[in-house]
């Protein structure tokens, strides 16, 4: 089941809420799925002075939006894009193999907040990785 | 807003003793009189029931005397009733015993979409081998409709198998009215009662059902017994294949402790039945009742008068079942839910979706299951937690932002 770590960021996630002036504002999944998960940034000198997340999901999507908001906070663009779902797996000490798309969803969030804050400038960045909106494409990542 | 006001306090570290049960529709713990009538055949009266010395001649001893008190129970005799090591294999049995033992006669089967699993990939196995069934529908309430039932019959159908009552959502069905309708059309009528026995007061014979599948350990008896229940005079093939043991029906030593424990339990389960389902049935309303009360944006799933005494099962919209779960085990409280999460695969439960509801409302379902343990007490606790827990997981759902700023209509 579920480690410790992953235990205390679902009961006691970090960053939860909304970013009233965000400048970059992203979100992955689809309700039918059962998880959505909403990422708010605010960006200044390129750096994620500050990160908030909303999600709908079971305990391993609220932990892996707790841990990667974490693990972007005060990061510059390229530092949170360069994020990667296993890296948040790692830093919550693993995750059990059938909720390892919410990891995956984690990623993706960061990312389309960021292509968010690109595409409000009118810049286009080819490193942001996109959610297909197709749950079962992630869910393949599970093995 | 921010989440912190909304913190519920330190996580509570309940002893097993503490824990608040409500999953009796999973298992339930076994009384100490079933316990207690287990033990001596567990210990000192371990024979082998088909051994001819003192021990043996004990072991069957009890086990004639444990198959007279099961058969009574549901009104049956006690030739009919043969003991398996759980439901699931009394379903398994039942299912493709008739199908294997009528298929010179037919080769479709009847059933409902809401069935339990042991009924559903049982069929799914016998599609594979030649067979075809028709899954009826249900209506939002989880009920089947019996003229559904009338016009899926067909000239080569062997069986009907319809459950008793649902294992989510506590619908009970029209269990008399179907045997009537399978009498008339010399159909085999089998049902799975794994959760109605004890719940609901059933007589067979009055039932007029050919086939009925019990469990023990849903009755405060022991994990690993079942029984089927086989009306004299119908034919089905064995199977578990073996020696001679249930009338050479069903091969395999008899597990005599437990087989003295479920009888235990289904007389404990019976006896007192009536002012039991009326002690439950107010306890489950008042946790009904008290939901749909104090939580927004809920909905109670399954037949608020045709159901099960000890089921309780609601969707909350906006949040998912495995997290509610997951808090609520924090806070003490044992329950279950037909989210895709807990469900191990990608949809939620396929009892949800039969009734209608949507997959992001089907994932935001809880089922508590009360039972002979439970106290008023023990309601109040979770009725005082489950709504801060709900409102926690609103308020962390980007679904409930919506609601709030009114962008969304419910």
């Amino acid at each position: 089941m579920y480690s410790e770590k992953v235990l205390d960021h679902f009961s006691n996630p970090r960053n939860v809420g909304e970013i009233a002036d965000a400048n970059a504002i992203g979100e992955v999944g689809n309700a039918k799925c059962g998880d959505i998960m909403k990422i708010y940034m605010k960006i200044e000198d390129e750096i994620v002075k500050d990160v908030k997340f909303k999600t709908f999901g079971c305990g391993a999507a609220v932990a892996t939006s707790s841990m990667a908001t974490e693990l972007v906070k005060g990061k510059t663009i390229d530092e949170a894009l360069s994020l990667t779902n296993k890296a948040v797996m790692e830093a919550l000490d693993g995750l059990p193999a059938a909720k390892i798309h919410c990891s995956v969803l984690a990623e993706e969030a960061i990312h389309s907040a960021i292509e968010d804050y690109y595409n409000r400038l009118g810049i286009k960045n080819d490193k942001i990785k996109k959610c297909s909106g197709c749950c079962s494409s992630c869910h393949a990542h599970d093995e | 807003m921010f989440f912190e006001m909304f913190f519920l306090g330190t996580k509570e570290v309940r002893g097993m003793a503490d824990r608040i049960y409500m999953d009796n529709a999973a298992t339930t713990p076994i009384k100490k009189e079933v316990l207690d009538a287990m033990m001596p055949y567990l210990t000192e009266e371990y024979g082998n029931a088909s051994s001819i010395y003192a021990q043996g001649r004990s072991a069957k001893s009890a086990l004639d005397k444990a198959r007279e008190t099961a058969a009574t129970a549901i009104g049956a005799k006690a030739n009919e009733i043969y003991f398996t090591s759980c439901g699931s294999e009394a379903d398994n049995w039942a299912i493709k015993g008739a199908a294997m033992g009528w298929k010179d006669k037919g080769r479709h089967i009847i059933s409902s979409a809401i069935e339990h699993h042991a009924v559903l990939h049982t069929l799914e196995y016998l599609e594979k081998n030649g067979f075809e069934v028709t899954y009826l529908p249900v209506d939002e309430f989880g009920m089947i409709r019996l003229d559904d039932l009338k016009k899926a019959i067909r000239e080569d159908t062997i069986l009907i198998t319809i459950m008793f009552a649902n294992n989510e959502i506590g619908t009970i069905e029209p269990i008399g009215e179907i045997a009537k309708i399978a009498k008339e059309n010399k159909i085999l009528f089998h049902t799975d009662a794994v959760q109605a026995v004890g719940h609901v007061k059933i007589d067979v014979k009055e039932l007029g059902v050919d086939m009925l599948s019990i469990s023990a350990h849903k009755i405060y008896g022991p994990k690993g017994v079942g029984a089927l229940y086989v009306r004299n005079g119908i034919k089905l093939d064995n199977f578990m294949h073996g020696g001679a043991q249930e009338r050479a029906r069903r091969a395999g030593t008899e597990n005599v402790a437990g087989i003295v424990g479920f009888a235990k339990a289904l007389k404990l389960a019976t006896d007192d039945i009536e002012e039991n389902i009326e002690k439950l049935t107010t306890l489950r309303d008042m946790l009904i009742d008290g939901i749909s009360e104090r939580i927004p944006f809920c909905r109670l799933n399954g037949h608020r008068t045709q159901r099960l005494c000890n089921n309780v099962n609601f969707s909350f919209e906006f949040i998912e079942g495995e997290s509610l779960l997951l808090m609520l085990d924090m806070k003490g409280v044992s329950a279950s839910s037909g989210s895709a999460c807990t469900s191990g695969s990608l949809d939620p439960s396929h009892v949800l979706l039969s009734i209608g509801l949507k997959h992001e409302i089907a994932h935001g379902s809880l089922r508590l299951s009360i039972g002979d343990f439970t106290t008023k007490e023990e309601i109040e606790y979770v009725l005082d937690v489950l709504g801060p827990i709900v409102q926690r997981l609103r308020d962390m759902s980007p679904l409930y932002e919506e609601i709030e700023r009114g962008i969304r209509n419910v």
